[in-house]
């Protein structure tokens, strides 16, 4: 395939013009802040026929990494694969790797994990709708959203000691106890944190501009979204009704009380709109949470560094923000896993764009890329 | 003096009263958008930062000068110089102060809604001399949008030329009474809008940043090239500014003497600011939208205000 | 619906695949030939199994082990369906006119372990360039990049 090919016709013959059609690169070094996509996009004239997202360039191997690492050293890895949400990307390889080794984490671990997983969903939303903003120009609601987010990485920050790449939560519980003080600091975000909410609706999606661009933008209908694998905001956004915390419960979500938020036209706008009210039930989980906490292990008891599974397999999910992140773990009893396999929600979100993107114009292409919220480390492994 | 002389200092003037302005305009949109977005903005350099456009002129001016092989180079030279100086012209025509103005003019209105008219030309120019197919496109709708927007940024004026019979700034504030405020404020909202989107800015800056995703008109420009063409579009939003003062508000007409050009350009800084705020919450439109806007619902508007002022006049004299 | 109530379900409907179901570690597993592979899978997807949510492969030291997780959300039920391809030439049927899901996940199979979907209308490579040799997840797959573990750890 040849690119920067400018085939726009010239001149006929018998006088008549004819335009061709163009081929523009949208490069991999990209504008927005989603990370390293390319996109080859067909124009005639103004409207997009097909826009094909060209992905790998962030494919790290960390698949193949993990086949030659211990099932604790691979936590790390995992760190890296969403790297907005690093928390709920270690809790569901630790999944795996207890369903597979038969593990039973202490309940003061499962709840510290739930507030974690919590507030990273809330700073990846954060990231997801402030990086949208920022895409189509409202630059005060990208940094309205990231100043949410800041605080949320100061109290992981205060937590394990990481802003980005937390290594917290590990097989058989979480690596720290919340120091003291720490309850209290989330407790004051979550109360902070809705009034901000409110500010960021009313600056952004009642923005009329906003509406403008969003509304009717990237349909995805109900059908599409589950035979295509879709999950997180972008199957809600469409009015798919599943969500892994209550619909294929794990945890001790059962024992909170919370909605889960779901839109009806699945175009862009419901997609974000769902993102910022799981913002709101994030919050209502975290309290709920702190609130049921009592003192106790956070690891379970006699766990071995090295940890040797039982030979077979098992698959393990969790509902990240971008949808059911799953993970794969082959194991033949030694120490290393003999595969692992990361089923990324982003990925399979991302083979929505060639469809969505059709017939829309070259300016509507980066909002629909964004509200389909992908996180490159996780695309590409 | 020779006619050549004074020819030369008025344009060195009006150089600087734009530079000044733009340095001000620049300065003015970092410390405000930083205030709205809870951070402090400049403050480095000079009180209050007052000195860090002149230090990013400075910096701008040391780089290096990249002009595109297949430029065409005379034509990518000028282009910048047609985008700017019509805007600098036009600061001229504004009325400052009692009786002055520093070019006073009969035709005074014309001029400010025509002048900054050819820097279009600037901008097709600039797209077209970068040799660059995406940039090409890009001037082309830049230049479109601005064409689309002076229809309702002149219609909305001529409501004054109505109600004071003359298209001399001057005169216009002799006849100027406090009650054209509430009947020409669709006209001030009209204005308002097609004024931002004259100088590409605020919500209507696809061109500029359609340099991310294609290509900007002046994407090809580097250094002081690039910082003629910002010093153009805040160079317009002051003059904007000014001009909607004067005219919509009453500029220096409220208080006497030195007081009312304080209060001219207290004015005249409300609305630069909310210009400014327009710009830093709204996202962008898109192009076909933005067209949209121009032709269907401002065009409109300002010929209904227009309907409305001449329905009036018959009962002012 | 828990996995004796699946097994229930499926063996009544389809009673022909019932003796393929099995249950490993509390999860349901169907194993079936390749020749098999696109009916079973039509079956599942009209007993209820609407959504697939993984499409992958196991090296295996003598075949390629593909392995796909299917969901019902109407029955809230999920299970494993696997399938052994041969080493040599691997090739198993698309599912993707089945969920367009697979369509992505079966390129990434066909990149990383080689296996040739029959009648899947884009088979090309999606992670690494279009250009590479290789399958880099086959264990035998060997780089100049790679560097051998010391004994130690």
């Amino acid at each position: 395939m040849t690119f920067y090919n400018d085939r726009t016709g010239l001149a006929q013959d018998n006088g008549i013009a004819e335009t061709g059609e163009l081929v523009v690169n949208v490069g991999p070094s990209h504008p927005s802040t989603h990370g390293v996509c390319r996109v080859i996009v067909h124009l005639d004239g103004e409207t997009v026929t097909k826009a094909e997202p060209v992905i790998g360039y962030l494919h790290r191997g960390i698949e193949k990494m993990a086949e030659n690492r211990t099932y604790l050293q691979i936590v790390p890895l995992t760190d890296r694969l969403d790297y907005v949400g690093s928390m709920y990307a270690n809790w569901a390889y630790c999944r795996a790797v207890e369903r597979l080794a038969g593990i039973l984490v202490p309940e003061r671990a499962e709840y510290l994990r739930v507030i974690v997983c919590e507030l990273q969903r809330i700073a990846s939303h954060m990231m997801a709708l402030g990086s949208a903003a920022a895409d189509t120009g409202a630059a005060t609601m990208f940094i309205y959203a990231f100043d949410e987010r800041e605080r949320i990485i100061e109290a992981f920050e205060e937590l394990c000691g990481a802003r980005l790449t937390y290594n917290y939560v590990r097989p058989g519980g979480v690596s720290f106890d919340a120091p003291d003080g720490w309850t209290e600091t989330v407790l004051e975000f979550c109360r902070n944190h809705r009034s901000a909410l409110d500010m960021m609706d009313r600056l952004y999606f009642g923005n009329v501009i906003t509406r403008q661009r969003t509304k009717g933008l990237g349909v995805l209908s109900a059908d599409d979204a589950i035979a295509w694998g879709a999950s997180g905001p972008v199957a809600r956004g469409s009015g798919v009704n599943w969500d892994l915390r209550k619909h294929d419960t794990y945890s001790v979500y059962p024992r909170f009380d919370f909605d889960v938020p779901v839109g009806s036209n699945g175009d862009c706008y419901d997609r974000a709109r769902v993102r910022l009210f799981e913002c709101y039930e994030s919050c209502r989980i975290i309290e709920q949470a702190i609130a049921q906490m009592d003192p106790g292990q956070v690891k379970a008891p006699g766990l071995p560094r090295l940890l040797a599974p039982r030979p077979g397999d098992a698959y393990d999910h969790i509902e990240s923000a971008r949808g059911s992140l799953g993970v794969y773990l082959v194991s033949d009893g030694s120490v290393r896993p003999y595969r692992m396999k990361v089923r990324s929600p982003a990925f399979c979100n991302l083979a929505l764009l060639p469809m969505l993107a059709e017939g829309h114009m070259l300016s509507d292409l980066v909002v629909i890329l964004g509200s389909l919220d992908p996180v490159f480390g996780e695309v590409d492994r | 003096m020779s006619a050549l002389g004074w020819g030369a200092l008025y344009g060195l003037a009006a150089g600087l009263v734009i530079a000044v302005a733009a340095l001000i305009g620049v300065w003015g949109e970092r410390k405000v958008a930083g205030r709205m977005q809870m951070r402090i903005g400049p403050q480095e350099l000079g009180p209050f930062g007052l000195l860090q456009t002149l230090a990013d002129t400075v910096k701008l001016l040391l780089k290096e000068d990249i002009t595109p092989r297949a430029a065409d180079v005379r034509v990518f030279r000028i282009a910048p110089i047609i985008v700017f100086a019509p805007i600098a012209m036009s600061f001229a025509v504004i009325p400052y102060a009692s009786g002055f103005a520093p070019l006073d003019t009969s035709v005074g209105i014309l001029f400010f809604m025509a002048v900054p008219a050819i820097s279009v030309i600037g901008v097709l120019l600039a797209g077209w001399a970068s040799h660059n197919t995406y940039a090409t496109i890009g001037g082309l709708r830049a230049a479109a949008q601005m064409i689309s927007y002076e229809l309702p940024r002149t219609l909305s004026v001529l409501p004054f030329v109505l109600l004071a019979g003359s298209m001399r700034p001057l005169d216009i504030m002799d006849e100027w009474r406090w009650w054209w405020i509430p009947l020409t404020f669709i006209a001030f909202v009209v204005y308002f809008i097609s004024s931002i989107a004259e100088v590409n800015r605020g919500p209507f800056d696809l061109p500029e940043a359609e340099s991310e995703l294609v290509a900007g008109y002046f994407a090809d420009y580097s250094g002081i090239r690039w910082a003629i063409f910002m010093m153009a579009e805040y160079g317009g939003m002051v003059a904007a500014a000014l001009f909607g003062a004067a005219f919509f508000f009453g500029g220096y007409l409220h208080l006497p003497g030195v007081w009312g050009v304080l209060l001219f350009v207290a004015l005249a800084t409300a609305i630069a600011v909310a210009m400014i705020w327009v710009k830093w919450t709204f996202p962008r439109m898109r192009p076909d939208q933005l067209m949209t806007t121009a032709w269907k619902v401002l065009t409109p508007m300002a010929l209904v205000q227009l309907a409305v002022v001449g329905l009036v006049i018959p009962w002012l004299s | 619906m828990n996995i004796t109530q699946l097994r229930e379900h499926l063996c009544a409907t389809y009673p022909d695949l019932c003796p393929l179901f099995s249950i490993e570690f509390g999860d349901g597993v169907l194993s079936v030939e390749p020749e098999r592979l696109r009916e079973a899978a039509a079956n599942l997807k009209d007993l209820g199994f609407d959504r697939l949510g993984m499409v992958t492969a196991v090296d295996r030291p003598t075949h390629f082990e593909l392995v796909y997780r299917l969901y019902s959300r109407s029955m809230s039920a999920a299970l494993f369906l696997k399938c052994n391809v041969g080493r040599g030439e691997s090739e198993a049927p698309t599912l993707s006119d089945l969920w367009p899901a697979a369509l992505w996940q079966e390129r990434e199979t066909y990149d990383m372990f080689g296996v040739v979907f029959a009648g899947h209308p884009d088979l090309r490579r999606i992670l690494l360039p279009d250009e590479w040799e290789g399958f880099p997840l086959r264990k035998d797959y060997r780089d100049d990049t790679m560097i051998r573990r010391p004994d130690y750890i």
